[in-house]
């Protein structure tokens, strides 16, 4: 079993969202995390995927996907270097003393607090799985009031892409 | 040109070049269907279900390698006709389907006859589109059609909401003949470093076999599939799907492979030392357990599906594309190479292979007193001469007539082998009849098939088409009672169908001819007397043995060498 992020462009259509997803559940393909918006070319969506598999059903979903007619094109991030990121909005109780204590925490972790009140934060924070995971972890379990996470969004290292 | 959406979708099947369309009107369709009226092109037939629009549609394409073109209502039209699409996906179909919708502002309102049409259809057809502007309509019939046709063939929805066919509005009308999609551009070619590898894979093969599916009919390779087998003198199985794509009455041919396939031919796939599967995918009912599949072969597989590749079974030499072009890009290095073939390998394994067939897996206890289904089909084939349009229901009867009818063209057997549609026989027959109006179109089916899509009887009379149904009636779903008798102790839940009508009189009323008969000895001359009746459809009940089962069979967990033989074989006989 491995973990593969496939980076793949459709058309920006109405139901080629609903064609990938459906594909995943009619063939009990696994799906971790989806992520999907138009590029800089409207006509066209990125969708940024994550599945963990074994080597024979990664390749029955890449060849089903490209199969999907809606599908122009598609890669396998995990394959090569590359960088993956995901957003995650986390809204915390913050009181007294803990005020402080989850500001620390949030600036070693590189987030933002990007909401205050009276009693509670919003951090943002953007990083890999792994670390948005160890973030959570770190604030105590009572505190922690709503976790909003985009899914993995990823890229290539160095000129490789995909491109049209 | 200015035209309406409703006319746009009449004017686009006229420019796609289709003649007949099989439908059933309803609201959300009657703008497309007074555009219809209004013209002399195409013919539309008024089926009774619509289900049977899209098995009459399917058969048309089977039997012609057009696609079949479907129009039916929203709503309960679309899912009704949910079954003949799931159908012909599975068997790679092409088929386009115009379903109507509501008016756009209503979707989602759960409006009078509302359906998710494309999300129902979408797991099981080709291609789903939802028409969103008058403006993208044409563009989009091309479209359906492109993929309907090209590629790994199938169905493929056109859901079109009402307001998009409204009369009223006009718009410039152009088709969009030269239509390209980034997304979508099906390969042809094989690669030819794969392919010579494959060639030479097969010199070395002391125990080659080709298993030949679908595929090859579906590309209309056929006389390619023959030139390869007689160039390299080579035996070939054959898949439920591809039955005549290799004439069964050549010597080189072993007959159909799988579940109920010859002993000759699973031994040859269980002994190959090279396996050459070509427009075939593996399916559970050919390889029965898997982990016995072809222990020695090394596989290539010519496919022009790539996911159809290493689904269920690694291959070793996998060749993307259409399979005629890889075929003839075989025989063309083959035949270049000038290279003979080991013959004497080959002798050897021919040898084997005779002694397998000399066993005669399929021989059935003959009567007097009762008509055995083998002999029913057997005196088909002899009265028909082989030529014959054979559509078929789904379950014994259909093995009988897989096993004991000798296709020897393609596109001449049609039936539902992926899914197993019961019901899919007789409208499946008309689509056959309506493209050879000419031509000797039998149905062979069961006393509970018939009854799925009966009502089609009367399209039957309203077309005038001759259809011969031929119904093996043993007054049980056969195979569900074959199934309990081997693995259910003989506990028939079910699958007695008692309170059946009186099939005859049942025809009569409908305005056909019904005839039944129960003697062997009369079967031929009431066969032969349906196929005379050239201008009227008859119905023959022919009450067969209740209790015959289908063998050789290879049961659930078993390989192709485990066979289950008749009993008919002497016990000395079997392996």
């Amino acid at each position: 079993m491995k973990r593969h992020i496939i980076s793949l462009l459709m058309e920006n259509e109405a139901g080629a969202l609903s064609n990938v997803s459906a594909l995943f559940s009619a063939r009990g393909f696994n799906i971790e995390s989806l992520c999907v918006a138009p590029t800089d070319d409207p006509s066209l969506s990125r969708m940024t995927l994550v599945t963990t598999c074994s080597e024979t059903v990664f390749e029955q979903i890449t060849k089903q996907l490209n199969k999907l007619i809606d599908v122009v094109k598609l890669m396998d991030l995990s394959e090569g270097d590359h960088i993956e990121r995901e957003m995650m909005l986390i809204k915390v109780r913050a009181e007294k003393e803990m005020r402080e204590e989850i500001k620390r925490l949030a600036e070693i972790f590189r987030g933002k607090i990007i909401d205050v009140s009276d009693n509670s934060y919003v951090i943002e924070m953007t990083g890999d799985t792994d670390k948005l995971d160890a973030f959570v972890h770190v604030i105590p379990e009572d505190h922690v009031i709503e976790v909003v996470r985009t899914g993995v969004s990823g890229i290539a290292r160095g000129v490789k892409s995909l491109t049209l | 040109m200015e035209l309406s959406g409703a006319e746009i979708v009449v004017q686009a099947l006229k420019d796609e070049g289709v003649e007949i369309i099989f439908g059933y009107p309803g609201g959300s369709v009657l703008h497309i269907y007074d555009a219809l009226f209004q013209q002399d092109d195409i013919h539309h037939v008024l089926v009774r279900h619509e289900q049977g629009a899209t098995h009459a549609a399917d058969g048309y394409a089977r039997s012609t390698g057009k696609p079949g073109v479907v129009l039916v209502t929203s709503g309960p039209g679309a899912t009704n006709a949910i079954t003949g699409i799931a159908t012909a996906h599975l068997d790679s179909i092409p088929m386009v389907v115009l379903t109507g919708q509501v008016p756009s502002a209503l979707i989602g309102t759960d409006a009078f006859q509302e359906v998710d049409t494309t999300g129902i259809s979408r797991p099981c057809s080709k291609h789903t589109f939802l028409v969103k502007r008058v403006e993208d309509l044409a563009e989009t019939m091309r479209k359906a059609f492109y993929i309907a046709t090209t590629g790994r063939p199938g169905p493929v929805v056109v859901d079109i909401p009402k307001d998009i066919t409204d009369p009223t509005v006009k718009i410039p009308y152009e088709y969009p003949r030269n239509l390209k999609m980034r997304s979508y551009s099906p390969v042809k070619k094989g690669h030819l470093g794969q392919i010579k590898k494959a060639v030479e894979l097969i010199y070395n093969a002391k125990r080659p076999i080709i298993y030949s599916g679908g595929g090859v009919v579906i590309d209309n390779a056929s006389g390619s599939l023959i030139d390869l087998a007689r160039e390299l003198g080579i035996p070939v199985t054959s898949t439920l799907m591809g039955l005549g794509a290799y004439p069964a009455s050549d010597s080189q041919f072993l007959g159909m492979l799988g579940m109920h396939g010859n002993y000759e031919a699973n031994m040859a796939m269980h002994e190959a030392d090279v396996l050459i599967a070509i427009g075939a995918r593996f399916d559970d009912r050919v390889t029965g357990h898997i982990a016995h599949f072809c222990p020695q072969a090394k596989i290539i597989h010519i496919d022009i599906d790539p996911s159809s590749i290493s689904k269920n079974v690694r291959v070793d030499i996998p060749i993307v594309g259409s399979v005629k072009d890889v075929l003839n890009d075989m025989l063309r290095i083959i035949r270049e190479s000038g290279r003979e073939i080991d013959n004497d390998g080959l002798t050897s394994w021919w040898e084997r292979i005779e002694a397998w067939r000399g066993l005669g897996c399929l021989c059935y206890e003959q009567s007097d007193e009762v008509i055995k289904p083998q002999f029913a089909i057997e005196t088909l084939y002899k009265v028909t001469g082989g030529d014959l349009y054979l559509t078929s229901d789904v379950g014994q009867h259909q093995m009988f007539a897989a096993q004991f009818y000798k296709f020897d063209k393609p596109r001449r057997w049609i039936n539902s082998g992926g899914l197993g549609t019961m019901g899919f026989g007789l409208p499946a027959a008309m689509g056959v009849q309506m493209a050879h109006p000419d031509k000797p179109v039998a149905c062979v089916t069961g006393e509970a098939s018939i009854l799925m899509c009966i009502q089609e009887l009367a399209t039957c009379k309203q077309h005038g088409l001759p259809i011969k149904i031929m119904l093996m009636n043993n007054g049980y779903m056969g195979m569900v009672r074959q199934w309990q008798e081997m693995f259910y102790e003989g506990r028939y839940s079910h699958s007695y169908v008692d309170a059946l009508p009186d099939f005859v009189e049942l025809t009569k009323s409908f305005g056909h001819v019904g005839m039944r008969v129960t003697k062997p000895s009369d079967l031929e001359a009431a066969m032969q007397e349906a196929f005379d009746r050239k201008d009227e459809l008859v119905f023959l009940d022919i009450v067969i043995d209740p209790t015959e089962n289908v063998y050789p069979m290879i049961k659930a967990g078993k390989g192709h060498h485990e066979m289950a033989m008749s009993p008919a074989l002497k016990q000395g006989d079997q392996r």
